[in-house]
């Protein structure tokens, strides 16, 4: 293979990394939760993505379990997996903190300006950052989280990527 | 003096097929360092250097707008212009040129039919007949329309290759039916509909018929006259000419009945505060100032089309469809989607559970440019019972090799997904 193919399939390799295949093929987490407190759908009428997301808040306003159900594709649906298990046991304040780092982060716009994006550790989440590359696929990786924004300000609502 | 009467360029008349992929010069650059294999022209397709010169010297030499100044350039352009009308009208067959009118494409066109054909005589228990596989411009005008009016929209069923039985058709058509609308070919499938025998029980019944060609003027010869066909609607960008033109072909005693879509310059004779008397055909439904640099696209397009003859792009693309069924019929994992036994140059697929929108990324990455997702045609999809579909869609320029770069990348992406 020549080193131009070798730094393609590298490429690729970076967008469908083990960890987000893996968490396509058996996301976790999938399914409605029948408590939820509250949900928010979103949908990316381009490509027909469509995720329902469940959280159950508690009155101290920890999130105490996240579902969600829908079709998708690999990075979409990964990216909802990763999402449930990451804000699971977060405050919707943390959440929120979250949701803007992961933003800004998977546009590649963190800037000085917004440090406290730079500074949070997304953990598993950075598995995500592939996409940085794919600029037709950031909104797939962000769907999910636009869905937990929306779900935690204004309950029930549908967000869409346009 | 014009431009307007140049003939075609003889010399490039039986020019082999397989040369033609030169004359597209967007075909001549590669996507992520691969020669680029574009899969994508049921979408939108590429235009020739004839086009975009056509285009570039009017710009360059004859702009000024149309039937209006005295002047030369005017003229000019009023002559480019109305030459254009001239090739369409050759192109498709139609016997007069006041039957074709320029409109934005296919979706403005049925909306005009819907608006200022049915909807003056509409009513409730009034029926307008389409299928099940129409692209959404084919269904969401004659929604509005039913709306407006308090007529019922009646969907004919496909099969489970795509196609359409003209028998269950025909079963439909009652004394309640105003108009028939329907594709020549599926954009999401690529099924070819039986629309003389559709048309001859229609006009049996004294129902006009409207056809959606935007997916079948690049690939079929179409002659409306022997089609009998009341409608035919088309755009530019699928057949090789700019965006944001295209066709309403109509036969001249429907347009005379029709009041005007809109209202504005060009398409009146008098305008007094007491009443406005209309201009003839076409211009009747020509208001304001048209897109005049896409007509002239279009025009040229249409003498490009010709001069290449529609019969053997036909027998190109059915060869490359045939070998592009096989090998991705060959393929562990695959399910074709749309497998009527008359189609043309599209073949819709999914591959083992692969969404289609990560098959797009991959082949993208590969420099293989296809489209992916419902295709605007979200009943279909709903049909099949799947979100989407992944498409390669083919036109004159493709060759089998753009088919082998498609599998071989279709093999990488199994490989990423294994
Ligand atoms: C079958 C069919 N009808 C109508 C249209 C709409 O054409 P346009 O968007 O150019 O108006 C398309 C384009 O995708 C099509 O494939």
């Amino acid at each position: 293979m020549s080193e131009k193919n070798e730094g393609k399939a590298a490429e690729l390799r970076e967008l469908y990394r083990e960890l987000i295949l893996e968490h396509a093929r058996s996301p976790r987490h999938f399914g409605k939760l029948k408590d939820a407190t509250h949900s928010a759908e979103g949908i990316n009428p381009l490509c027909g993505d469509k995720l329902k997301m469940y959280f159950r808040i508690l009155k101290n306003g920890r999130i105490d379990a996240a579902c969600f159900e829908g079709s998708g594709c690999a990075i979409s649906v990964a990216s909802a997996s990763l999402l449930t298990d990451t804000v699971i046991g977060m405050s919707t304040a943390d959440a929120l903190q979250f949701f803007s780092a992961v933003i800004s982060r998977l546009s590649g716009r963190s800037t000085t300006s917004d440090d406290a994006d730079t500074v949070i550790d997304l953990g598993k989440i950075r598995a995500l950052e592939g996409v940085k590359e794919f600029p037709s696929r950031i909104k797939c990786a962000s769907l999910a989280w636009h869905a937990l924004n929306s779900a935690i300000h204004c309950n029930d609502q549908t967000v869409s990527t346009e | 003096m014009s431009h307007a009467a140049k003939a075609p360029n003889r010399s490039t008349e039986q020019r082999p097929i397989e040369d033609c992929r030169a004359d597209f010069p967007v075909l001549a650059q590669t996507i992520n360092g691969e020669p680029l294999v574009y899969l994508d022209s049921a979408a939108s397709s590429q235009a020739p250097g004839v086009v975009i010169d056509a285009v570039a010297e009017y710009q360059r030499h004859d702009h000024a707008n149309v039937h209006r100044g005295v002047h030369t350039l005017s003229h000019r352009a009023t002559d480019l212009y109305e030459s254009a009308r001239d090739a369409v009208q050759e192109f498709i067959g139609a016997g007069r040129r006041t039957e074709i009118v320029f409109t934005r494409g296919t979706t403005e066109s049925i909306n005009l039919v819907a608006q200022s054909f049915c909807r003056p005589t509409l009513g409730a228990g009034d029926r307008i007949l389409i299928t099940h596989l129409e692209h959404h411009s084919n269904i969401v005008p004659w929604q509005i329309v039913c709306e407006q009016t308090g007529a019922e929209l009646v969907i004919v069923p496909i099969d489970s290759s795509g196609q359409v039985d003209p028998q269950e058709l025909i079963e439909k058509m009652d004394d309640r039916v105003r108009i028939v609308a329907i594709a020549h070919v599926s954009n999401a499938l690529g099924s070819i509909l039986p629309l003389t025998e559709i048309i001859q029980a229609a006009h049996d019944r004294d129902i006009p018929v409207l056809v959606d060609g935007a997916q079948a003027v690049p690939h079929l010869a179409v002659d409306v006259q022997a089609l009998d066909v009341d409608f035919y609607a088309f755009s530019g960008h699928k057949m090789f000419a700019p965006t944001g033109i295209g066709i309403l072909y109509a036969k001249e005693t429907h347009l005379e009945a029709m009041p005007p879509y809109q209202g504005g310059g060009d398409m009146i004779l008098e305008v007094r505060f007491e009443g406005t008397t209309y201009n003839e055909l076409p211009y009747k439904f020509e208001a304001g100032t048209p897109n005049i640099s896409g007509a002239i696209g279009l025009g040229a397009a249409a003498r490009y089309l010709a001069s290449m003859g529609l019969e053997r792009i036909a027998a190109h693309e059915n060869r490359l469809l045939a070998y592009l069924t096989r090998r991705l019929a060959a393929i562990n994992g695959i399910r074709l989607i749309g497998t009527a036994s008359n189609k043309a140059s599209v073949q819709s697929f999914l591959l083992d559970d692969i969404h289609p929108h990560d098959i797009g990324t991959i082949l993208d990455h590969q420099g293989v440019a296809i489209r992916t997702g419902h295709h605007c045609a979200m009943p279909v999809m709903d049909f099949f019972g799947i979100p989407g579909t992944a498409r390669a869609s083919l036109a004159l320029y493709n060759n089998e090799e753009d088919i082998d770069r498609l599998i071989a990348a279709l093999a990488k992406t199994q490989e990423i997904f294994a």
